[in-house]
């Protein structure tokens, strides 16, 4: 590799961060000029490539699995910024590559979406894969289901040491790979998780048999995890039972990449690692607690559900259809509402689509405001009770930005 | 009073919001005391002799060679009831199937129903986005179209629509989905019925009056978040 190429990229990288650019720009310079940059880069570091892909959850379970290696004293370089695309990793290749060329990590641990880590496993080395799941996200997107299956068996083949694997998730554990190791639940809890297999007709659903290197056992107000057969409780930061069971794949990644770390370590380092931004996020505002959750399919809605809605807090769901949410909002009529007694306010640029969803649950809701800022004006003073809002990406991002800017008096 | 709808294929065909139109109707016939019955056919079932609502939805492509053969058993009885004048809604893959066939990228034909005189090649490229078209019965209908079948009407069946906004059945000719007698096909899921509660009304007027024999009128319900759903959604078609 040519140091020419590294000089470039940060050139352009900063030019481009001066015109306040996107960081795709300086990516696809370097695929031009070298293509065998991000290769070349990656497949120096002594413990390898790890890539995280699935549906939900990638990128606190991202965070867990770096968080964990960090604390086992490795360097662990990742792509903290969502740009999970290729040129994405590149520009962050290029933000913390020495201009001579040292890279100085011992590991990568890098958040793909399902295409976007085929085309990397085409251009880059990957040593383990950790596949999540596979459920409805944005259609419009993806396509469909089966094209989504085959893209992580594409990644799957391309993992040279392990492939980390859900075995409770029907299309997860039908992937191939050389040297399987899977991640699961117990029969108790494998019902409390909705699948795209059973929408409609909710079946008993036992988890599957594979041998798993790390279970979630039980969940309440401490998690029980099982390690190679050895039983761990403690209380995590993150909360929900979908962050639960992301943390014990992410416990079996660590386990997989270092075979020798110690579990109690672990664990402990577990208990205290936090969701990322916009994902279970508290909010203190007028001395009332607000809770922020990321919701973006059907799946990931269900899942917050099930941890959230009860009868103590005021809710308000905002839903917009940007591309980054997906433009087609047909998926809500997906979701398991009937958990939810009744709604403050639905928000955003689809908050009538959102009502109209509730009405046909027999859920009443208080008001419909599509502007977001009076939306969460009005719900912080709406009452004393602590509050909880479900949000879709792009209304979730403007979220944090109406409550950090605290313009709501 | 009762609606008893034949849910066509609920574990193949139940891409996006399907169960969105089963509980429009379910609870706008509920809301006027009618009573309902939803009785899903899987492959290999009987269909019961009172059925006098038909909905099939969309799925994924594997999914439409997994029914192709069934499909196959089940279409004269079918044909049968929508000649006979029994209301149906079918969306996207089954609006494709119960026309004369699907065919192929590679030129293979999945065998329709024939109840609908149609037919749809698949396409280069997905046909994606919000959709808003006009039909003369319905007004201003809105809803998202995602599929790559290009869809062209034969002789003897009417199109849904216009497309205002959108591709339809084509992308070219301007018409969106099909209508005969009863029977309407579309590629609006969305869901349709719940942003557009006349063509709910209408599917549960045809079933009540097809099972009495005679005309029956439904009394109206309070559809103010309805209609600002819908105006709000056909707004956003009109914008991005």
């Amino acid at each position: 590799m040519r140091k020419s190429t590294i000089l470039i990229g940060k050139t352009i990288q900063k030019l481009s961060r001066l015109r306040g650019g996107g960081s795709a720009l300086p990516g696809l310079v370097i695929e031009r000029l070298d293509p065998n940059f991000i290769k070349t880069i990656l497949e120096k570091l002594p413990h390898g490539v790890v890539v995280i892909s699935g549906t939900n959850g990638k990128t606190t379970t991202t965070k867990m699995v770096t968080e964990l290696l960090e604390n086992e004293g490795l360097k662990v370089f990742t792509n903290k910024t969502g740009s999970n695309f290729v040129r994405g990793v590149i520009s962050a290749i290029l933000k913390n590559i020495e201009t001579n060329g040292e890279f100085d990590y011992d590991i990568a641990v890098l958040e793909l979406d399902e295409a976007h880590a085929v085309k990397f496993s085409e251009v880059a080395p990957i040593d383990y894969a950790l596949l999540l799941n596979i459920q409805r996200d944005q259609l419009d997107r993806f396509g469909e289901i089966d094209y989504v299956t085959r893209c992580l068996q594409k990644v799957a083949e391309k993992a040279k040491k392990a492939v980390i694997l859900n075995r409770e998730d029907p299309q997860v554990c039908e992937i191939k790979a050389k040297n399987p190791v899977y991640f699961g639940l117990s029969d108790a809890l494998v019902k409390k998780f909705p699948s795209d297999d059973n929408i409609i007709v909710h079946s008993n659903k036992k988890a599957s048999d594979k041998p798993a290197k790390v279970i979630l056992e039980k969940l309440s107000s401490e998690a029980t995890f099982n390690i190679e057969q050895k039983i761990y409780t403690t209380p995590l930061e993150v909360r929900g039972i979908y962050n639960a069971f992301n943390a014990a794949g992410a416990l079996a990644t660590v386990k997989t990449v270092l075979k020798k770390s110690n579990n109690e370590k672990l664990i402990t380092k577990l208990s205290e690692i936090k969701s990322a931004f916009g994902r279970g996020e508290i909010f203190t505002i007028k001395g009332n607690e607000v809770e922020l959750f990321l919701v973006k399919n059907p799946s990931a809605f269900d899942l917050s559900l099930v941890s959230f809605a009860d009868n103590k807090h005021d809710f308000l769901i905002a839903i917009n259809d940007e591309i980054a949410d997906g433009r087609d909002i047909s998926w809500l009529w997906d979701v398991d509402f009937d958990k939810l007694k009744e709604v403050k306010i639905t928000s955003g640029l689809r908050a009538a689509d959102m009502a109209l969803r509730l009405k046909y649950e027999d859920i009443p809701v208080e008001y419909i405001v599509e502007d977001l800022k009076k939306a969460i004006k009005l719900f912080v003073n709406s009452s004393k009770k602590p509050k909880r809002i479900f949000a879709t990406y792009t209304a979730m991002l403007e979220i944090r930005k109406i409550i950090l800017g605290k313009s709501l008096e | 009073m009762k609606i008893k709808i034949l849910h066509l294929y609920p574990k193949e065909m139940n891409l996006y919001g399907d169960r969105g139109n089963i509980l429009a109707l379910e609870k706008r016939a509920t809301w006027r005391g009618i009573k309902v019955e939803v009785v899903p056919y899987e492959p290999g079932a009987k269909i019961p002799s009172d059925i006098n609502l038909i909905f099939g939805g969309g799925g994924q492509d594997s999914s439409q060679s997994l029914i192709e053969k069934d499909l196959q058993k089940i279409a004269p009885r079918l044909k049968e009831l929508i000649e006979n004048g029994v209301p149906a809604l079918t969306i996207c893959g089954l609006y494709q199937l119960f026309g004369n066939f699907f065919e192929t990228k590679d030129g293979d034909r999945i065998e329709g129903t024939h109840i609908l005189n149609l037919s749809t090649k698949a396409g280069e490229e997905r046909l994606i986005g919000n959709i808003v078209i006009d039909s003369l019965e319905f007004g201003e209908i809105v809803g998202y179209e995602n599929h790559s079948g290009l869809t062209s009407l034969g002789e003897g069946v009417v199109a849904f629509g216009n497309t205002i906004v959108g591709f339809g059945n084509n992308g070219e000719d301007k018409t969106e989905g099909a209508r005969y007698k009863n029977c309407i096909g579309t590629y609006l899921h969305g869901p349709i019925l719940p942003k557009n509660p006349a063509i709910a009304d209408f599917l549960i007027e045809r079933a009540l009056s097809f099972s009495a024999g005679k005309e029956i009128e439904l009394e109206k319900l309070d559809d103010g978040i309805e209609a600002l759903a819908h105006e709000s959604a056909v707004a956003r078609a009109k914008t991005t």
